[in-house]
Formats: structure tokens, C-alpha cells, sequence
């Protein structure tokens, strides 16, 4: 890895987060951070006060279903004054994936872990006000989930009735 | 809200405070003409004073992040346009910048250059667009059609350059689609000239309206450190004093030679952001002239064989070009492992794609990081304390696309 002025951020990181601190990438110029999921927030507080990143930019998750932890959750984070972006990146575990939120450090990353909850069925934990945001309340599935199939979902016309079930009841 | 002697107030509806059990709950949309597409707002109303507000978003949700995984890389080109369906052009943009940074490829000076005409083209229209419909909200009847009038001459040079008004997907990994048509360059010149009177004629009629001020100034504040804190991003963020504006901060597509400056406001309120815009126009004016003046000759898609269709007339004459064709048609390039975050800046704010591959010929996953979507976050604290009628006027000045905020 060549010497740029974000490597001694990643050292300034790993000294402080040594047992957290899982892997650091520096790929195409964007810098990662991989950490355990216990050790976010802190890195998050860190990250705000100490490193100036006080611009969030938005939050996601990625789902490996083959992978244990399945999925990886996102976010990233920039400074303005210094011109720089993280990625800090963990991972969640089935059945019951959650992480803690960050809503508490970044405001701003509400609505993004909101629709992370809704799209991915990742749970964010202290987040104030957790319910889906673009997918209607009733909603069943979480669309962005792998095993979750585009183009699956049965159409009721309304001359038809489907065997036992309420149009809605048949969505996902 | 700063009160001022004409505005009218509270007094004028009734009590000034009504116990919490009595406040109203007021839906405002999903059909409301003031959301310009499909939002819901529930409105706390205590009189005709908010008190909260819950914005209800995803009634526009088309599920384009779960298409882009089904799709290759230049087939997913086509519903960038769709998200934010105002500024298609940065959209396509963007989607590209975050595939070419994934694969690691050179985009020739004159894509670039083609690339920036098409998305300040865009940006004065999106602009022009807003400024006819905030205006329509608040009453500026005539202004509207004003508004119309010049946005079309972008949608002519739009058709005239993609065959398109509005989703041109003019872009392709490595470059742009086509090469510029003839007398497009002199049909760009005479919009160039005629522009910054059509913009003077609007200044003339809004910026020292007192209707106009008094419905916007003072209207809706977001200081400095709000604006950073809820993540709000372009002409909102400008219009609350921070300087930041990725066309200078991070320059892309060759930004770095233009010279032009950006657009800031102090207050933070409507009409700042109003102003912004409105510099925001003049500007891009000064960017088309530049990058018309100095425009590059040569290529505009890249020479890699493995990324860009070879030229026609080479597929009569090399087996090698037939079987590059019909590799890129049929099954698109591969990327590399990796994860990689671009971004441009949209009339919006900034634009973000966050792209993951996992080697093959799709994107594994595509993460869109809206500007709408980031703007509209604030609205909740912004509009309380205010009058139902300037949640209107605040509504208009965010200037979301619901294409965008829901994707």
C-alpha cells in the first residue's frame, strides 16, 4: 500500500481499536475500516470528535448469503474541513441480525439506518425511531435481501380470487 | 421564525395555544399539488401553528437499487435517468464514474468535456424547473411559464444531442454514447446568450418582490451546524453558509479548469436558498462558455476494447472487433472484487453511488446515496413553530425529487 495522509489515520485507528480492528483496505483511494460490531459506536465517537468527520454520508448493508456473518452493514462518514471519507464496515448475523446504531453520533443517519432496517431486516440497536421507511408498515420480506426474488410476487386481478388468501396477505 | 410587523400571525386564527389533546392531525398529501410527486406529511397542527410533522416517504419506491443486481453494468445505465428524472444527465454520470472507478478506466478529454456541457445543461434546467413550481406554490403564476419557456430550449438540445428530452442515458463506461451532432454547438451558443437575460427577467420580478420576501425570508432556518448535523447536502447546505460543493471540492470530469465560484448564503432560509439557485444558474452559464470554448477534439469513448464498442466500421474489416462486439453485447465486462464509493454533484446536492462487485458482470450490489433523501430529513425539525402555510413555502425550497428519495 502506497503512503498516503489517511494511512496514519488507519494507524491512529489500530492503535486505538487494536482488538476491534479486523481488516483496513485502501481500494481505488477509499478507505475501509472493518471492525466488530461492539466496538462501533466508540470508533464512531472517535471518529467524530477526535477526527473530524462530521459530515455522514449515508448507511447500507450487503447481504452474502453464503457467508457467516451474512451480512455486512455500512456506513460512511467524511470530513469536511479535511477533505476525507471512511467507510466503517462490521457484520450481522442471522437469525436475528442487528448492530448498534449510530444515529446517536450522526443524526443524519436516521432515515439511511431506517431504510437499512427496512430493505435488509438489520436491526439497529438505540436507534430512536426504527420503523420501515419506504416499504409500507405491512410489508412482509425484506426486498433487498438476496434470497428475496425480483419479479416473485403473485398479481391478483380483481375478477380473480386466489385459494384462501386476501390480496394483500400474498405479497414477498 | 422571525416575525416581522406585515407578517400575518398566530393572533389572527384564534388562542395562541390549544392543550396537546386538541391539536389537529392533518395529512398533507400523498396527492397534494405543493409535494410535486407522492409525499405525506402528518401534520401536528395546534391552531394553525405546526407542532410536529412526520414525513411518510416510498409512495414512488420502484425498487431500482434490487434492478441495478440484475443487470449489467451498461444495461444499469438506463435507470439511473429514472431515479432523479430532473437532472438525468448527472445521474447517468455518476452511475458511470462509479463503474469506471471500479474497473479502473480513462476517460477521454472530450467525454468529459461533453459530459460537463450535458450536466450544467441539466443543472440549469432542474434549476429552472424549481423556480417555476416553488414559485407556482406560492402564487408567482407568470413566472412559471417563464420557467417553462427557457427549460424547454435544454430539452431541445437534449433531443437534438440523444434523441431524448428527458432520459437521455447518454453515457457509457469509458466515455459518452455519441459524438456532439452538427450545429448543436451553435444551438448551445445562442441558448448561452440568451440565458442571462431570461435570468435578469427573473430576478426582476422575485429577488426585491416584497410578496416574495416576505413569504421566504426568515422562513425556515437551518444554521450552519444543523445543516451539517442532518446531513443535508447542495444548494440547502450552501444556502446555510458551508462551502462545499463537490464540483470544487472533489473536482471530477475535469471541473478543475473551469473557473467559476460557488454559490453561498448565510441565513439559511427560503430566500437564501432561493438566491443560491439562482447564482447556481448564472454559473453554469459561465462553466458552459468555458467548456464550449475549450473543447477538446478526439475521441469520446475509450479506446479499451474491453469496456467500449469498437467503432462500426471497424466490425466489416477485424474478427478481433466482431468478437469484442458480441462479447460486450451479449454478456458486458467484468469488475473486479471490490468496493468503491463516487459522487457528483446534482442540482440536489451531492450524488452518491456506492457499488459493489463481486467479479462478475453485474454490480452486487448498487447503493444510491440520494441528495433528496437527505435533504428531506430536516423537515420534521424545520417546520416546527412555523405557520401551515409556510410549510408550503419550505417544502418548495428543499426542492426533493420523489424519484429520488425513494428510488
Amino acid at each position: 500500500m502506497s503512503v498516503r495522509p489517511t494511512d496514519t489515520l488507519v494507524q491512529r485507528i489500530g492503535g486505538r481499536f487494536k482488538q476491534a480492528l479486523q481488516e483496513s483496505s485502501d481500494f481505488r483511494g477509499d478507505l475501509s475500516v472493518v471492525v466488530e460490531p461492539g466496538a462501533v459506536v466508540d470508533l464512531a465517537r472517535y471518529l467524530k470528535e477526535d477526527e473530524s468527520f462530521d459530515y455522514f454520508l449515508y448507511a447500507t448493508a450487503v447481504d452474502w448469503p453464503a457467508r457467516n456473518p451474512r451480512f455486512t452493514v455500512v456506513w460512511e462518514v467524511r470530513s469536511l474541513a479535511n477533505k476525507t471519507r471512511i467507510r466503517i464496515k462490521t457484520t450481522a448475523t442471522m437469525p436475528d441480525p442487528h448492530v448498534p446504531s449510530l444515529t446517536p453520533v450522526w443524526p443524519a443517519a436516521n432515515w439511511h439506518e431506517r431504510e437499512t432496517w427496512d430493505l435488509f431486516g438489520i436491526r439497529f440497536d438505540g436507534h430512536p425511531d426504527l420503523r420501515r421507511i419506504l416499504m409500507p408498515e405491512t410489508w412482509e420480506g425484506f426486498p433487498l435481501r438476496k434470497d428475496y426474488v425480483s419479479f416473485g410476487e403473485p398479481v391478483i386481478f380483481s375478477d380473480q380470487k386466489l385459494e384462501g388468501l386476501e390480496p394483500d396477505a400474498i405479497r414477498g | 421564525m422571525a416575525e416581522t410587523e406585515t407578517r400575518v400571525t398566530q393572533e389572527a386564527f384564534g388562542p395562541e395555544h390549544e392543550p396537546e389533546a386538541e391539536w389537529m392531525e392533518l395529512n398533507m398529501g400523498p396527492q397534494h399539488p405543493s409535494t410535486h410527486g407522492v409525499l405525506r406529511v402528518r401534520l401536528k397542527l395546534d391552531g394553525e401553528i405546526v407542532r410536529d410533522a412526520d414525513p411518510d416517504v416510498g409512495y414512488l419506491h420502484t425498487g431500482f437499487e434490487k434492478s441495478f443486481e440484475d443487470k449489467t453494468y451498461t444495461q444499469g445505465i438506463t435507470f439511473s435517468d429514472r431515479m432523479d428524472y430532473l437532472a438525468p444527465p448527472i445521474n447517468n454520470v455518476g452511475f458511470v464514474m462509479a463503474v469506471e472507478k471500479l474497473i479502473g478506466v480513462e476517460v477521454p478529454a472530450r467525454a468529459q468535456a461533453i459530459r460537463v456541457l450535458m450536466m450544467e445543461l441539466a443543472r440549469i434546467a432542474s434549476h429552472e424547473l424549481w423556480l417555476g413550481t416553488a414559485g407556482l406554490d406560492l402564487g408567482v403564476y407568470s413566472g412559471f411559464f417563464y420557467a417553462w419557456r427557457d427549460r424547454e430550449l435544454v430539452l431541445d438540445l437534449n433531443e437534438a444531442y440523444s434523441g431524448v428530452r428527458m432520459m437521455t442515458s447518454f453515457t457509457r463506461v469509458g466515455g459518452v454514447a455519441w459524438d456532439l451532432p452538427d450545429g448543436w454547438i451553435d444551438q448551445l451558443q445562442r441558448f448561452i446568450d440568451v440565458m442571462p437575460k431570461r435570468i435578469d427577467d427573473f430576478e426582476a420580478m422575485l429577488t426585491s418582490n416584497p410578496i416574495w420576501r416576505q413569504r421566504l425570508e426568515g422562513i425556515g432556518v437551518l444554521s450552519r451546524d444543523e445543516a451539517i448535523e442532518t446531513g443535508v447536502t447542495g444548494p440547502m447546505l450552501r444556502a446555510s453558509g458551508v462551502d462545499y460543493d463537490v464540483r470544487k471540492a472533489f473536482p471530477y470530469c475535469g471541473y478543475e479548469q473551469y473557473d467559476f465560484q460557488v454559490a453561498l448564503a448565510r441565513n439559511g432560509d427560503c430566500y437564501d436558498r432561493y438566491r443560491v439557485r439562482v447564482q447556481e444558474m448564472r454559473e453554469s452559464l459561465k462553466i458552459l462558455q468555458q467548456a464550449l470554448d475549450a473543447l477538446p477534439g478526439g475521441p469520446w469513448l475509450t479506446n479499451d476494447r474491453k469496456v467500449a464498442l469498437p467503432p462500426r466500421a471497424e466490425l466489416s474489416k477485424s474478427m478481433e472487433a466482431v468478437i469484442h462486439h458480441f462479447r460486450l453485447v451479449s454478456e458486458g465486462f467484468k469488475g473486479p472484487v471490490g468496493d468503491v464509493y463516487a459522487f457528483v454533484e446534482s442540482p440536489r446536492g451531492e450524488l452518491g453511488f456506492y457499488l459493489v462487485s463481486d467479479g462478475t458482470n453485474k454490480p452486487y450490489r448498487m447503493k444510491v446515496r440520494p441528495p433528496s433523501f437527505c435533504n428531506l430529513q430536516p423537515l420534521k425539525k424545520m417546520v416546527q413553530g412555523v405557520l401551515v402555510a409556510d410549510v408550503i413555502a419550505i417544502m418548495g425550497s428543499m426542492d426533493f425529487i420523489l424519484g429520488d428519495v425513494d428510488r
